[in-house]
């Protein structure tokens, strides 16, 4: 530990003993009403956080069930029709339910903190906002248990397969859907509304830690994309319970309209699934190398072309649905384009590290594994952005490989980086240092397992979202499921990380990481309830 | 002595490495078309940029994690910005992809030129088979999977075409080019061959148009692509390729075959012959939902057996089998069964596991009504 080893607390609080989510609460609700009423932002990112772990968990069981069906050849264990479930829920849960909420959870507890604001600007809207994810997510759970059983149409919904032809129970899956997309634009105006009016004076929009940036320019991709979601599962529920069709060919509708709708909210999203992340690996980097980040501003100005880009490449998506060619053309070139911005960030990474004085705790450890992984993500990426090629890739494993390498040791890796960065400043202790090497190291391996050897059955023709495969490709899936099976293992160890580190360990100060210059760190650790009750006294770096 | 060990070791890892990667079955096939080839290069192309491209950024990565580590004392010089740098990297992947562009444009041209074709097949995908249909030569088929339920479920032993095995192929010449006009009847399905490089959507109510020109003749197995619903994993496409002279042949004989079939719907049928004929249509086409034993899947896939409303309901009966049901997955057979065979699997229906209204549902009647 001697590592980061930190200087003296530069302390605007006095220590106090009983610790952070307790201290300064005696004059709120106890129990459960403590809970459900708090307008805390770091109690409801501490909500948002659990809410996420546990969503995390849950899709997790469905992957087992998938790769434990998918271990050998032949149907075992489920039903094809059970089996499309699984994949679909497994898709929206860590989609909707684990990967979206936890930044916001994280949103919750470091943007007031990294800007000096005193809470989120509109508080009992947050609240709002958490609370409507658990009843969304109870809703869509209890599908499962309805006559037909969950939706079955993958986590795309393709109409018509998600209309004409879906079970009973895809109006709630509507219903749940509307409820989280309210909590996500709710959430991000919030975001917006305190990043643009609670700064600490002084703190230029150009000042802001990366973290702050790229959840700004989440937000608005959330504000800007949320409601098409919104139209299109409205006209879904037209078509099935009102007689209309939209999607419906027989009635004059339009199959490939969803699509379209579909991915014009859906590559955003991609989008608002990884900046974050980006913004998560540019605090941390820079601390464990104890170096500034390198090419600051064109870190912003890459995150806003890839969000800007984000709305001119949904198509790609689409490449063999009988697009004209001036579309493929079209979609292939922005798409194309998306890998410029996205290599000044990576390179802008390697260089930070580049004469740093490099250090190697857990939260860099994730962070480092996130800048390599999500390369490789973006190689795949780049590779299926080549239409012509895309006609062999599309809607195989290599497919499934390319985005699970994005979303799993991309986003949901700097996830944890940033749960390992700040559970110091959250709980006043390091986790475990020995125990989080060892969920690093198991995870790193367990999801290179699982995902890399989808490549190859993608390349040698296995779709996606098969309950059963051909004999050539038995050895990949072995491997793959293998993989699962220790990634998800993997993961208990994280829990028992959290926990232990909630409940004890050494003590952090409030400077925790020797390299870390962000606001938060000027706070004691724990972090009390309230803090920056007054506004800090906040130096820019020179630019 | 240790720095040669770990050369040989990275050698080894190298060659085996871009063998294993490069070899049948990891990556994806040449393919018997020229397309296919054009395609599988581009692949490869991009596939090389990328492994460069990440050479020399992790290994940029790799040294400097090595070389700038705080344990072994090194202090950080800083330094955070440089704009010939940032130029430059924004410049060179620019120049890269544009250097990709130009021969994937040109490859998506040659695949989107359908025009003169010496052959069309209508393809149509239908949950959970495809049907073929030889555009003016009065030749059509379903093509269902063939692999026996006892090896899907473990009990058989798999044979080397698992899942890729069906009644019936697509039976296409070599040298000709065939247009193909995809579409489905239910939901959208995806018609793909790795092999000829084609993966094109079936979407209801539009016809979507490739192309293929085979090269060599053989067996060439795909599958459909896009989740369909409940048995998309067990809807294998299969090609076989022919030489001409013999594809003509084929054509000629199915077309006779055809012809008699169609003769046959005048003709008086016993219960008998009717029987045997539906269960065969009943197995190929109708037992995916309502299962072999007519015990359904419901609420979507009511049961058929002691289904005594629909025992009463002769005529509805028909009605539903040829014309569907609206906003249900059950879809209409007027186009894709002919009479023999909507008589047959009625009669079947009305006569098996235990439903017995002794009704014998004739072609003729069939025939007259779908005139109507």
């Amino acid at each position: 530990m001697a590592s980061h080893l930190p200087p003296k607390p530069i302390a605007q609080y006095e220590e106090t003993a009983s610790g952070g989510l307790a201290a300064g609460a005696q004059h709120a609700p106890r129990g459960l009403m403590r809970w459900l009423l708090t307008t805390n932002h770091k109690e409801i990112g501490t909500l948002y956080l659990i809410f996420s772990l546990t969503m995390f968990f849950i899709g997790g069981i469905f992957a087992m069930v998938i790769r434990a069906e998918l271990f050998q050849p032949g149907l075992q264990l489920v039903q094809p029709e059970f089996f499309n479930q699984m994949t679909t829920m497994h898709g929206l849960i860590m989609v909707f339910g684990a990967v979206m909420p936890a930044f916001v959870g994280l949103a919750n507890w470091m943007v007031p903190l990294q800007i000096g604001a005193p809470d989120m600007a509109l508080p009992r809207l947050n609240n709002f906002s958490f609370w409507l994810l658990p009843v969304a997510f109870l809703m869509l759970l209890s599908t499962l248990v309805m006559p037909g059983g969950a939706p079955n149409f993958g986590w795309t919904f393709y109409a018509p397969l998600s209309t004409t032809y879906a079970p009973p129970s895809t109006t709630f899956f509507i219903f749940s859907l509307h409820l989280a997309g309210i909590s996500s634009i709710l959430g991000a105006i919030n975001i917006i509304a305190t990043i643009l009016n609670l700064r600490a004076p002084g703190m230029r929009l150009m000042d802001m830690p990366l973290f702050v940036w790229t959840w700004l320019i989440t937000a608005f991709l959330l504000i800007a994309v949320m409601p098409v979601l919104a139209g299109v599962i409205t006209m879904m529920l037209l078509d099935i319970n009102f007689g209309t069709s939209f999607f419906n060919a027989a009635g004059g509708g339009d199959p490939v309209l969803f699509q379209h709708l579909f991915w014009f909210f859906g590559h955003p999203e991609v989008y608002i699934m990884i900046l974050p992340a980006f913004g998560i690996v540019s605090v941390i980097i820079p601390t464990f190398a104890r170096k500034r980040l390198f090419g600051y501003a064109s870190m912003v100005y890459a995150t806003a072309s890839i969000a800007i880009l984000s709305f001119l490449v949904w198509a790609h998506h689409m490449f063999v649905v009988g697009l004209p060619l001036v579309a493929e053309l079209f979609f292939m070139y922005s798409t194309m384009l998306i890998a410029v911005p996205t290599g000044v960030k990576v390179f802008n990474w390697i260089t930070t590290l580049f004469r740093g004085s490099i250090s190697f705790e857990p939260p860099m450890l994730f962070a480092l594994a996130f800048v390599v992984l999500f390369t490789i993500g973006g190689f795949s990426g780049l590779m299926l952005a080549i239409s012509p090629a895309d006609f062999q890739y599309h809607d195989t494993y290599f497919v499934v490989a390319h985005f699970h390498y994005v979303l799993v040791p991309g986003a949901v890796f700097a996830i944890m980086a940033g749960v390992y960065y700040w559970l110091p400043k959250w709980t006043g202790h390091y986790p475990h240092l020995r125990l989080s090497q060892w969920h690093f190291w198991l995870s790193v391996i367990g999801v290179n397992l699982t995902f890399f050897p989808m490549h190859f059955a993608g390349l040698a023709g296995m779709p996606r979202r098969i309950p059963d495969y051909a004999l050539q490709f038995a050895d990949f899936n072995m491997v793959t499921s293998l993989g699962a099976f220790l990634f998800g293992a993997s993961q208990l160890l994280f829990v028992w990380v959290v926990i232990k580190c909630v409940r004890g360990g050494e003590k952090a100060p409030a400077r925790a990481w020797e390299g870390a210059e962000d606001l938060e760190w000027s706070v004691p650790s724990p972090a009390p309830l309230h803090t920056f009750e007054t506004p800090p006294d906040f130096q820019p770096q020179q630019h | 002595m240790r720095k040669r060990l770990v050369l040989m070791a990275a050698g080894f890892a190298f060659t085996g490495l871009s063998q294993g990667v490069l070899a049948n079955g990891w990556n994806m096939p040449v393919g018997v078309t020229d397309v296919s080839r054009e395609i599988h290069s581009l692949h490869m192309i991009i596939f090389w940029i990328c492994v460069v491209i990440g050479i020399v950024v992790f290994g940029a990565m790799f040294y400097s994690l090595y070389r700038y580590r705080h344990s072994q004392g090194a202090k950080a010089t800083q330094f955070h910005e440089h704009t010939t740098v940032e130029i430059i990297w924004t410049v060179i992947p620019l120049l890269i992809l544009v250097g990709m562009a130009v021969p994937a444009t040109a490859t998506l041209k040659t695949m989107y030129d359908a025009s003169e074709a010496d052959l069309d097949v209508m393809v149509t995908g239908q949950q959970w088979r495809w049907r073929y249909d030889y555009m003016g030569e009065e030749v059509a088929f379903t093509s269902n999977l063939a692999t026996p339920r006892a090896q899907i479920e473990g009990s058989d032993a798999k044979d080397d075409s698992y899942l890729l095995e069906v009644d019936e192929p697509l039976v296409l010449p070599t040298g000709r080019k065939v247009r193909l006009l995809l579409t489905s009847d239910d939901v959208i399905h995806s018609w793909w061959v790795p092999d000829l490089a084609v993966k094109q959507d079936a979407v209801p109510g539009f016809v979507n148009e490739n192309w293929v020109r085979i090269n060599e003749p053989g067996i060439y197995r795909g599958q459909c692509a896009e989740l369909c619903g409940r048995d998309h994993g067990f809807m294998p496409v299969v090609v076989k390729a022919v030489e001409p002279e013999q594809f003509d042949t084929w054509l000629a004989q199915r077309k006779e075959a055809a012809a008699q079939e169609a003769m046959g719907v005048d003709r008086e049928w016993s219960r008998e012959e009717l029987m045997e004929r539906g269960e065969q249509v009943y197995g190929t086409i109708c037992a995916s939902c309502h299962q072999p034993d007519g015990s359904g899947n419901p609420p979507a896939f009511p049961a058929l057996a002691g289904n005594q409303a629909l025992m009463d309901d002769r005529e509805g009966h028909v009605e539903t089998v040829v014309n569907g049901v609206s906003g249900s997955a059950m879809p209409a057979f007027r186009s894709t069964l002919n009479p023999v065979e909507i008589a047959a699997v009625i009669t079947y229906e009305r006569n098996a596991w235990g439903n017995e209204t002794g009704d014998v549902i004739q072609p003729s009647a069939i025939a007259e009504q779908l005139s109507d």
